[in-house]
């Protein structure tokens, strides 16, 4: 298994295991009367479950066991590849921070990161997409 | 990678595309509100990425992967996954037609495609479930 795959299968197990904390804390609220504030957390823990645990173990086995690009580029370019992981964790990275954020304080820094976080995240897809399309093939 | 799985997988990767753009205007939207109507989208990008990304990539690639029959047909009655992958995509459109254009009967007929669809790649994926040895076509 390439070094970035594992790279994407480690850090989806992280998203995964956040994500479910995240929703245990959620429907904990009401039964402890916990904060009020805590289901501002729901669109974060559906987008690491999706996104950050879902589409990223796609992305990484993907990468792995798509047919060979080329004898010499197997699994096409691997700076790209590198790219989609960064962009991609990056950009959850931030709408998980920010998402709250600017939920519990409106017009806050946190506006602009979720537009950064929403331009990361796209880029990452459309790199993926970019970097798999031609390995999508018949043998 | 056989013709079938090609098809699914690249359409799969063209919903990504189009369902990351979505969610994306949608997130920025939120943080830098610039037009209202982008709200309309959510339900079309959950779609989207439900539908046509994930189950389509999952069917492209239990085509391909999921053991095939020693003897002709190999991938089994083809016609059948080649019937859900055709279903999938206008249920697709017709149910992304329907939450766009508020219309609840395009919206049924999406959704009645999809079941289709869902049922047609059971069939066809149900015989191919089976330990290596066992050879004999459906």
């Amino acid at each position: 298994m390439p070094m970035l795959t594992r790279y994407y299968l480690k850090t989806g197990l992280v998203h995964l295991a956040i994500a479910l904390f995240l929703g245990v804390l959620i429907a904990a609220q009401p039964v402890f009367n916990l904060s009020t504030s805590l289901p501002v957390l729901r669109p974060v823990f559906l987008h690491l479950l999706i996104v950050g645990w879902i589409t990223q173990v796609i992305i990484g086995i993907a990468y792995w066991m798509f047919p060979k690009y080329s004898k010499e580029h197997p699994r096409g370019s691997e700076r790209l590849g590198w790219a989609v992981y960064i962009l991609l964790n990056v950009g959850l990275a931030l709408r998980a921070v920010c998402e709250p954020l600017f939920a519990l304080e409106p017009g806050s820094v946190g506006g602009i990161g979720l537009a950064a976080s929403a331009v990361l995240q796209v880029s990452a897809g459309w790199l993926f997409i970019a970097n798999t399309w031609s390995r999508v093939k018949e043998r | 990678m056989p013709r079938l799985s090609v098809l699914m997988i690249r359409s799969a990767l063209v919903y990504l595309g189009i369902g990351f753009l979505f969610g994306g205007l949608l997130l920025f939207n939120k943080g830098i509100p610039f037009a209202g109507i982008v709200w309309r989208l959510l339900p079309i990008h959950i779609e989207i990425l439900i539908f046509g990304w994930t189950m389509q990539l999952v069917m492209g690639v239990a085509f391909w992967i999921v053991p095939r029959f020693s003897t002709p047909s190999r991938y089994g009655r083809v016609w059948l996954a080649v019937l859900a992958f055709v279903l999938l995509n206008v249920g697709i459109w017709l149910t992304v037609a329907g939450q766009w254009g508020g219309s609840l009967n395009l919206l049924l007929s999406g959704r009645v495609c999809i079941l289709l669809s869902g049922g047609c790649f059971v069939l066809h994926i149900v015989p191919r479930i089976k330990p290596l040895s066992v050879s004999k076509s459906v």
